[in-house]
């Protein structure tokens, strides 16, 4: 309750400042001058990664001039050791303050005041197709310590549906994104700014999705009505845990690897054998390897290896890292094969 | 005057909204709302004033994209491919990257957007920054853009490319793709290869393969730099919304040397660093033998610049030694307990001249000069050798080649050293050639007298005469004591106005150096040509003002000891007298002696 009363008084303080800039039409600020106000309220998130395909950076904003800051959540967050750069260099240690699963937004908080911050307040109106917007990022993770994040420019293309997928696994958000016409899907960009022509923040970049009908790398952003509603729910702990789609699972078996048995809530995947002549004899798995990786996304359980395997699409190359005699070991099992467990 | 376009009934309502946004913002946001416009614009029917402003930025970009279109070039490197170029000058050289003439080897057919091809020449390279010159050839005046200055881009500037994307230009008339300045001063890790991408311009401009090696230009169809790399990993080859280019600035610099036709390379200070735990970034080793380490910098001083600008990052530091050609002077400034520290430190190759010859194909190659008997070491394999390009020198291009170890294309040296020899010649002009004699004050107290003649050079000091008797060997007698060889100097540089670069052992065209290594503007307003001398035991670096006047000589002795560091004042224009007015003398980090000059004569009047 406390927590929502200060966001919510937050969230006002600063459309109240916003307001007064708006009479100022006529001195439409450059380009220039939008990009250098915006990039710094946009931070470097350095967390867990670093393996192939598996960025360990992101982008995250900043929300509020004591440290919040909202970016998207991945892979990047599962780490203890979670570290925010400012657009001055300052390196931050972050905590995690809450994730809205639906959404996949989440809420970090890093111990710093007086710092430039985004208002994140509803859209008075969605943005229309054709309105012009930067987009600001640390995408491919170009810049690092106090260098500029990325500026790209654009424009709306569509604000529909989220239809869209990692792998074969349904995106677990359905409402409404800003498609954007500007290259954005990049490592590195999740979480970044999009900016309308004033500077205003109208969406978050999303997590590299690809389009469900066309197989096509989506430039989508997360509108800030959804940036509001999601910052909301973690502030007050009233997150969804159902997401909008359940990822189907896939029996490793099917490619001759057979885990140990599935007998408690988290069982580490280890592999207990390996069918003769099957793809993963060939590609040299053995029993004993425990299976830490399928592609970029992290197991740690047989739940979810069979949720990683499952995400991918048949014929998707299989590609998973398995820890042998303490050394990381990449094997490819080759492409993944129809079927699914229920 | 006011425009009235027409618009169709059926445009979108955002459009309207997209027209009249970009109404409040000319000059601005307008470039994708004026070609909206323009191309929504040609049905009849409603009639519709447009903001003239509006009309003048359009106008505007009609124009800087015509201007960049003629002096874009489209190359054709045979059957490996091609890429695009872009002119620098009337007299037909043209900047691409050495990725995309690499395959064509000495000979290339380029296209201009007159739908004319031209047959074309490599001049210069540099593969560690992954560029290259070329001339093209069989036309008097060329179109061409200018080089801009790269330092004043900033995020969010408008830009486009200019070239040959897929090679779809079959008609030579380049392709532009528009964008916005991403980023400036990206450092780029070599990506498994030595190209080294530092300070470059970061654009969201679509870069596509065959877009490398042309320009990129800003809003008045400037070159800011020229199309390099771009990531295409993730979508097959084609672009990601991240190209980079490389520095109209960073071209700058090389281009004296390239234009020498030579093997150009980057400087390193012989030195590394890394970032300490409070951010500082300090020297984490260095080389014993390097002249940094001569001139004082150690293990765990901070640097605080370098060439005059900032270092703050690692990468900030390695931006700045990406721009800059081995061999340059520039300031170093250190910091070590607490205390501030300034010194000019010269910057050695990243690699030997074997190394780069070995990078372009060239097989090992001895370096630059060549040996000891003056004549060519044992050549290997050129360019022009290779099996399948030997014979098929188009008969333009063998006229303006010559293959020479060290060298791209020796014969565009031998056309570099001849101008700036010309151009001393013209400065003397009817001076006589009889001896030097320059007299006045030291500012550190005291009368000097100097007198240079054929065969002897004396020098008078408070401390002492010295004399160098300049019919043997120059390196025997630096003289006077402390100087490093100032006499010397001063006979290289008679003899080089007197009889002509040509004339004095063997000189060669170095490239462009800053006219004064203390105070270096990052804009290269301050180049001047370079000649390298090696005669009678020396080697001098010669530098020569674009008057034709000698304003700085750096000569050794001893490729181990601190050269002589002679900097010379010339007249100032329209001065009836054309004595310089002072020479400046430094020894590494000392100052041997500030001589004013109050009198004396070179050579006198006309023989």
């Amino acid at each position: 309750m406390k927590t929502q009363r200060i966001w919510r008084a937050l969230a006002g303080g600063i459309v109240a400042a916003s307001t007064l800039t708006v009479p100022a039409a006529a001195a439409e600020p450059t380009p220039r001058e939008v990009i250098a106000r915006a990039a710094r309220r946009v931070v470097k998130i350095y967390g867990a990664g670093g393996l192939s395909g598996l960025e360990g950076y992101q982008s995250g904003i900043l929300v509020s001039p004591d440290g919040r800051i909202i970016t998207v959540a991945s892979t990047v967050l599962d780490s203890d050791e979670i570290d925010c750069v400012l657009d001055d260099g300052r390196r931050f240690g972050a905590k995690l303050v809450g994730i809205d699963p639906r959404r996949e937004l989440a809420m970090l908080q890093i111990d710093a005041a007086d710092l430039p911050a985004f208002a994140v307040v509803p859209e008075e109106a969605p943005a229309l197709p054709g309105t012009r917007i930067l987009a600001l990022s640390n995408m491919f993770g170009v810049a690092v310590g106090d260098e500029r994040v990325t500026a790209q420019r654009g424009v709306v293309a569509a604000r529909i549906p989220l239809e869209a997928r990692r792998g074969a696994a349904e995106a677990p958000f359905r409402g409404n994104v800003y498609v954007l016409d500007c290259t954005t899907n990049n490592p590195g960009s999740p979480g970044g700014a999009v900016i309308d022509a004033r500077g205003r923040l109208i969406g978050m970049l999303g997590k590299e999705l690809r389009s469900t009908d066309s197989g096509i790398w989506l430039n989508y952003a997360l509108p800030a009505n959804e940036l509001v509603a999601g910052s909301e729910a973690i502030l007050t702990g009233k997150v969804a845990t159902t997401t909008d789609a359940d990822t189907p699972r896939f029996e490793p078996r099917l490619l001759g690897a057979v885990l140990v048995p599935d007998l408690l809530d988290r069982t580490p995947p280890f592999v207990e054998s390996v069918d003769p002549a099957s793809p993963a004899a060939r590609a040299g798995l053995r029993p004993d390897d425990l299976v830490i990786a399928v592609g970029p996304r992290s197991v740690a359980t047989r739940t979810a290896v069979e949720q990683a395997l499952g995400s991918l699409a048949p014929g998707d190359p299989v590609k998973i890292t398995v820890i042998r005699a303490g050394a990381l070991v990449e094997i490819d099992l080759g492409p993944r094969p129809r079927g699914t467990t229920p | 005057m006011t425009f009235v376009m027409t618009f169709s009934l059926f445009m979108p309502l955002d459009t309207t909204r997209a027209m009249r946004s970009c109404c409040f913002m000319p000059a601005r946001w307008s470039p994708c709302a004026v070609l909206l416009i323009a191309t929504l614009g040609a049905r009849p029917g409603m009639a519709i004033d447009v903001d003239p402003v509006v009309l003048e930025a359009e106008a505007r970009r009609v124009a800087a994209i015509e201007r960049a279109s003629a002096a874009a070039v489209a190359i054709f490197a045979g059957d490996s491919g091609g890429g695009s170029g872009v002119l620098i000058s009337p007299d037909g050289y043209a900047l691409t990257n050495f990725h995309v003439v690499e395959p064509a080897g000495v000979a290339m057919t380029c296209g201009l957007s007159d739908g004319h091809l031209y047959e074309a020449v490599l001049v210069g390279l540099d593969p560690t920054g992954d560029v290259a010159l070329v001339k093209l050839l069989g036309r008097d005046e060329f179109p061409f853009a200018v080089l801009a200055d790269s330092d004043a881009v900033e995020q969010g500037d408008w830009c486009f490319a200019a070239g040959n994307p897929f090679l779809l230009a079959t008609d030579l008339v380049p392709s532009i793709s528009a964008g916005i300045v991403s980023g400036t001063h990206r450092y780029q890790f070599p990506a498994g290869t030595i190209l080294e991408y530092a300070d470059c311009i970061q654009v969201d401009a679509a870069i596509n393969p065959g877009n490398s090696g042309g320009g990129l230009f800003d809003a008045a169809g400037r070159i800011i730099g020229v199309n390099g790399r771009a990531s295409f990993e993730k979508r097959g080859r084609v672009n990601v919304g991240a190209g980079d280019a490389i520095s109209s600035n960073q071209l700058r610099n090389f281009l004296g040397c390239l234009k020498g036709g030579k093997l150009c390379d980057h400087a390193t200070l012989g030195a590394t660093v890394a970032t300490a735990v409070d951010a500082r970034v300090v020297v984490s080793d260095i080389l014993e033998s390097s002249d940094a380490w001569r001139q004082g910098l150690r293990i765990d001083d901070e640097i605080v610049s370098l060439a005059g600008r900032a270092v703050r990052t690692v990468n900030a530091f390695k931006n700045v030694l990406g721009t800059l050609p081995a061999g340059w002077q520039v300031p170093i400034v250190y910091r070590r307990s607490g205390r501030r520290e300034e010194t000019l430190v010269r910057l050695a190759g990243v690699h030997t001249q074997s190394e780069l010859a070995a990078i372009v194909g060239r097989g090992a190659e001895p370096p630059n000069p060549p040996g000891d008997d003056g004549k060519p070491k044992e050549r290997g394999p050129g360019l022009a050798r290779k099996p399948d390009r030997a014979r098929e020198l188009p008969e333009a291009v063998r006229a303006v080649y010559e293959d020479r170890p060290g060298f791209t294309n020796y014969y565009f040296n031998l056309v570099e050293r001849d101008r700036v020899s010309r151009g001393i010649a013209a400065a003397r002009g009817t001076a006589g050639k009889g001896p030097w004699v320059l007299e006045g004050t030291l500012e550190e107290g005291g009368d000097f007298r100097i007198e240079v003649a054929d065969s002897v050079a004396v020098i008078d000091l408070p401390t002492g005469t010295s004399e160098l008797d300049t019919t043997g060997e120059l390196d025997a007698n630096p003289v006077p004591p402390g100087s490093g060889g100032m006499l010397a100097a001063l006979v290289v540089w008679r003899r080089l106005v007197n009889d002509g670069a040509a004339a004095v052992g063997r000189t060669a065209y170095l490239g462009t150096a800053p006219i004064d290594p203390r105070h270096i503007d990052p804009s290269g307003g301050d180049l001047v040509d370079v000649l390298e001398t090696a005669v009678d035991g020396i080697e001098a670096h010669v530098r020569v003002d674009a008057r034709g006047q000698v304003v700085g000589i750096d000569l050794w002795t001893s490729p181990e000891a601190d050269p002589c560091e002679l900097r010379i004042t010339p007249a100032k224009v329209g001065d009836a007298n054309d004595l310089p007015q002072r020479l400046d003398v430094w020894r590494g980090s000392e100052r041997f002696g500030t001589f004013v000059i109050a009198d004396g004569s070179l050579g006198g009047g006309a023989p």
